[in-house]
C-alpha cells in the first residue's frame, strides 16, 4: 500500500518533469507536432540527409499567442520551399524549442540547437529581451540568426550574424509620436510601460523624446511588470492627470487588462501602442474597451497588394484564421534564409551570413526588405484603428 | 486629494480581500501541518478554470443569472475541494512523518505539475453525432478555431483567456466633485466580492471556533501526536483542512477572475507568491494575521503607486515583508495569539 502510494507520488512528479522536457527537449515526434501539422516528408524519412533550420519560439506562457503565429509562418515557409524542390537538391526542416517566453530558457535552447542539432540557420525570438539572451551565443558559434520580430535595436548590435526582418524600435516610437501629434494632434500623453520589457521601454524611450521634440507634452509616465494583472493604481493616477492619449507600448495580454480596467475607472482616453498588441486575442481577452485605439505594426491584412492577398489566402487554407503580423515576418524571416541558403556557395554558417547580409528588395508580406550595415530593414510602418474584433489600416508613415 | 483616497483605497481592498482568502489557505495548512503548501496557488488557478468551463456550459445568459453566478461558486468550491483532498491523500500524507524538506519539495512538484499540465490544450466542442443526429459535446485535442462559439478549450492551453462575465458590470456609486475633475467610482461587483470574501471568512472563523470539527482541527494544530491518542481522527482532520483551504482559494480564484477578467495557467504562482507574503506578515499559522497582512499588503501596494513610482511596487512590498521579517520574525499576530489553526 505504502508502495503504491509512493508510487503515485512519483507518478505526479515524473508527470511534471515531462512536461518540461517536452517543452524544452522535443523529441522528433515532437518537433513535427511543433511546426503544426505538416504533412510533408521534411523528418519523415531520417535515413534522407536533410538541412536544419532552428526555430526558439514562445509556444507557452504569456506571449504565447506570438510564438504560436510566428512558428506558422516559418513552417509554411519551409513547406513551400520543400515544395519547390528544397535547396541545393535537399529538403528543409526546422527543429522547434519552446523556451516558454523566458530569457532563460531561450538562451539554453539556442545552445541547443547549436551544439546538438548543428542547424545551420536560427529563427527567433519574438521578444527582444529573449533574442537579446539568444544573440551572443549564436555570434559566438558562428551560426547566422535572423529574429523576425524583435524590435529592439540592441538585438542586431550584438554583432555581425545577428539580423532582423522587422523595422525597430526607434522607428516605431517615432510613427506613434508623429501620428498621435500630426493626425490625431494630441498635446498632452500619458505613458504606462511595461518595465520588465526592454520592447516595451524602448519604444518608451524614443515616444517621449520625439514627441517633445515636435512640442508636445508628456504628462507622466506609470510602469508596470510584465506578470501584473491590476492596473488600477497606475490608471487612477493618470486618471488624475486628464491626458489626450495614453501611450501603452505593451504586449497584448497586458494591454487588453490594461483597456479594460481604464474603462472601469472612467478614464476616458485614446489609447495608443506599437505591435505587441497584434493578436486576435487583444480582442478575446479585451472585449471592446481597446476600440478606437491606434497601433503602429509592421503589415496589414487590408493591404490590397498582391504579394500579402497571395499570402493570407495561402495561410487561410492552410489554418483557417487571417496572419497577424508575427505569422508574415515569421514567414518572411524563414525565406530570407532559405533564400540566402540557396545563394551560398557552401552551407556553413559564414557563408549564409554573408549572403543574408546582401539580402537586397527581397519582397516579403511584410514590406520588401533590404538590409542596411546594421542588418536592420529599411522599410514603412502601418498605423491601424482598432475596431470591434479587427484592426483597419489607417496609414502609412515612410521611415 | 479626497477622491483620491477612497477610490486607491477601494483598489486596494479590492486586492487585499483575494490576498487574504488566498492566505487562509495557506495559513491554515501550516497550522495543522507545519507546510508551506506552495501548490495552493495553482488550485486556486484550477478552480478558476472550472469556473470558467461551468460558466461556458451554462451559457452567457444562465452564468450571470444569480443561480448561474452561485453554481460557478459553488462547482468551482467543490472542485477544488476533491483537488485538495486528493493532494493530500497522495502527494502529502505518504509523507507526512518525513522531514518537512521533502513534503516543501513535494509540494513546488504539485504546483508546477498543475501549472504546467494546464498548458496543454483539451478542448470541448458542441457538435452534431453523425450517426444519432444528436448535439453534444465532444472532448478533442484540437485548438479552437478563432470565432467557434461552439468550441471551448478546457484544458486549457498555454494563452491568457478572458473569464465569462458573471457580473454585468454596474456602476453603483459615482461621487463627482463639482467641477467634474474628480469623481470615485464604485462597482457592483467590487461590493459583491467585498461581501463574499468577508462572509466567506467569517463563516470560516466560526467554524474553526464554534464547531466541533474547528476544535478539532485547533488541537490538531496545537500537537498531532497527542491529539491522535486523545481519540482525534488526524487524517480525516487535516484531510479536512486542505478542503476547506482549497475551497476558500476556489472562491478566491473567481473573485480575482471577476476583478481582472483574465485566466491563465500562471496567474497562482503570482496570486500565491502575494498570499503567501501576506500570511507571512500576518504570522502564519495564524487567522487573523493572514487577512491583516493581506490587507496591509493591498495598502502598500496601492500605496506605493499612489504616492511614488509604479515601479517600486513589488519592491516596497517584498521591502515589507523584509522589515516585519527583522522586526518580528514572527509575523504580526505569531505567536501572542494562543489558538493558532
Amino acid at each position: 500500500m505504502r508502495l503504491s502510494l509512493l508510487l503515485a507520488c512519483a507518478a505526479v512528479f515524473t508527470f511534471g518533469c515531462e512536461k518540461k522536457t517536452t517543452n524544452t527537449d522535443p523529441k522528433p515526434a515532437d518537433v513535427k507536432q511543433a511546426v503544426g501539422d505538416t504533412p510533408k516528408p521534411a523528418d519523415a524519412k531520417p535515413a534522407e540527409e536533410v538541412l536544419l533550420l532552428g526555430e526558439v519560439g514562445s509556444l507557452t506562457g504569456s506571449e504565447a499567442a506570438f510564438g504560436v503565429s510566428t512558428r506558422d509562418g516559418i513552417a509554411m515557409a519551409i513547406d513551400e520551399a520543400n515544395e519547390a524542390g528544397g535547396v541545393k537538391g535537399k529538403k528543409l526542416a526546422v527543429r522547434v524549442y519552446d523556451d516558454q517566453s523566458k530569457p532563460e530558457e531561450a538562451a539554453s535552447a539556442v545552445t541547443r540547437l547549436i551544439t546538438q542539432d548543428k542547424v545551420l540557420v536560427i529563427l527567433g525570438e519574438v521578444a527582444s529581451s529573449n533574442s537579446l539572451a539568444m544573440a551572443p551565443k549564436a555570434q559566438e558559434a558562428k551560426i547566422p540568426m535572423i529574429s523576425p520580430s524583435s524590435t529592439n535595436p540592441k538585438v542586431t548590435e550584438v554583432g555581425d550574424y545577428i539580423f532582423r526582418v522587422c523595422f525597430i524600435d526607434p522607428f516605431q516610437g517615432y510613427v506613434m509620436a508623429k501620428y498621435s501629434h500630426d493626425e490625431l494632434k494630441f498635446k498632452d500623453v500619458a505613458i504606462l510601460t511595461d518595465k520588465k520589457s526592454a520592447y516595451s521601454e524602448g519604444l518608451t524611450e524614443v515616444f517621449k523624446r520625439k514627441f517633445t521634440e515636435m512640442g508636445g507634452k508628456i504628462s507622466g509616465v506609470e510602469s508596470y511588470a510584465k506578470g501584473d494583472t491590476d492596473f488600477r493604481a497606475q490608471l487612477t493616477n493618470i486618471k488624475k492627470l486628464r491626458p489626450q492619449g495614453l501611450y501603452v507600448p505593451g504586449y497584448y495580454q497586458d494591454v487588453a487588462v490594461i483597456a479594460e480596467q481604464a474603462r472601469e475607472l472612467g478614464l476616458k482616453v485614446t489609447m495608443m501602442g506599437g505591435d505587441g498588441w497584434d493578436s486576435a486575442k487583444l480582442f478575446e481577452l479585451g472585449g471592446t474597451a481597446v476600440v478606437g485605439s491606434y497601433v503602429s505594426n509592421h503589415y496589414s491584412a487590408d493591404d490590397p497588394s498582391p504579394r500579402v492577398q497571395e499570402f493570407i489566402k495561402k495561410y487561410q487554407a492552410r489554418y483557417k484564421t487571417t496572419p497577424d503580423s508575427l505569422a508574415a515576418l515569421g514567414y518572411d524571416a524563414a525565406r530570407v534564409a532559405i533564400d540566402a541558403m540557396k545563394r551560398a556557395t557552401e552551407l556553413t554558417g559564414p557563408a549564409i551570413r554573408d549572403q543574408i547580409a546582401t539580402t537586397k528588395d527581397f519582397p516579403g508580406v511584410a514590406g520588401t526588405i533590404t538590409l542596411d550595415a546594421n542588418r536592420n530593414p529599411v522599410k514603412p510602418a502601418v498605423v491601424l484603428k482598432v475596431e470591434e474584433g479587427k484592426f483597419t489600416y489607417v496609414s502609412t508613415v515612410a521611415p | 486629494m479626497l477622491y483620491d483616497l477612497a477610490q486607491h483605497l477601494i483598489n486596494a481592498v479590492a486586492s487585499g480581500t483575494i490576498y487574504a482568502l488566498v492566505a487562509l489557505g495557506y495559513t491554515m495548512v501550516y497550522g495543522v501541518l507545519k507546510l508551506i503548501n506552495f501548490a495552493h496557488g495553482d488550485v486556486m488557478m484550477v478552480g478558476v478554470y472550472v469556473g470558467y468551463a461551468v460558466a461556458f456550459l451554462l451559457g452567457r445568459q444562465a452564468a450571470s443569472s444569480f443561480l448561474g453566478f452561485m453554481a460557478v461558486f459553488l462547482v468551482a468550491m467543490l472542485a477544488c475541494a476533491v483537488l485538495g483532498f486528493i493532494i493530500e491523500r497522495f502527494a502529502y500524507r505518504p509523507l507526512r512523518e518525513k522531514s518537512r524538506l521533502t513534503a516543501l519539495i513535494t509540494a513546488i512538484g504539485i504546483s508546477f505539475a498543475l501549472s504546467y499540465g494546464f498548458q496543454l490544450d483539451v478542448t470541448l466542442t458542441k457538435a452534431r453525432d453523425e450517426v444519432t443526429q444528436a448535439e453534444g459535446y465532444r472532448l478533442t485535442s484540437t485548438p479552437c478555431a478563432t470565432g467557434d462559439e461552439h468550441c471551448v478549450t478546457i484544458l486549457p492551453g498555454a494563452a491568457a483567456r478572458r473569464f465569462p462575465t458573471i457580473i454585468e458590470s454596474v456602476e453603483w456609486v459615482n461621487i463627482a466633485s463639482a467641477d467634474g475633475l474628480n469623481e470615485v467610482r464604485l462597482l457592483n461587483w467590487q461590493v459583491m466580492s467585498f461581501l463574499i470574501a468577508v462572509g466567506l471568512m467569517v463563516a470560516l472563523q466560526v467554524l474553526v471556533f464554534r464547531t466541533r470539527f474547528g476544535k478539532a482541527m485547533r488541537a490538531v494544530s496545537h500537537d498531532h501526536r497527542t491529539a491522535a491518542l486523545l481519540g482525534i481522527p488526524v487524517d480525516t482532520v487535516i484531510a479536512g483542512t486542505f478542503m476547506l483551504g482549497s475551497a476558500l482559494a476556489a472562491g478566491a480564484g473567481i473573485l480575482y477572475a471577476i476583478k481582472d477578467k483574465q485566466v491563465q495557467p500562471l496567474m497562482g504562482m503570482y496570486v500565491g507568491l502575494k498570499a503567501f507574503v501576506a500570511a507571512v506578515i500576518g504570522g502564519i499559522g495564524n487567522l487573523k494575521g493572514a487577512v491583516t497582512g493581506a490587507l496591509l499588503l493591498g495598502l502598500c501596494e496601492e500605496g506605493v503607486v499612489w504616492f511614488g513610482s509604479s515601479s517600486w511596487r513589488d519592491a516596497v512590498a517584498f521591502g515589507f515583508l523584509i522589515i516585519v521579517l527583522l522586526v518580528r520574525p514572527e509575523g504580526l499576530f505569531g505567536r501572542y495569539v494562543p489558538e493558532k489553526v
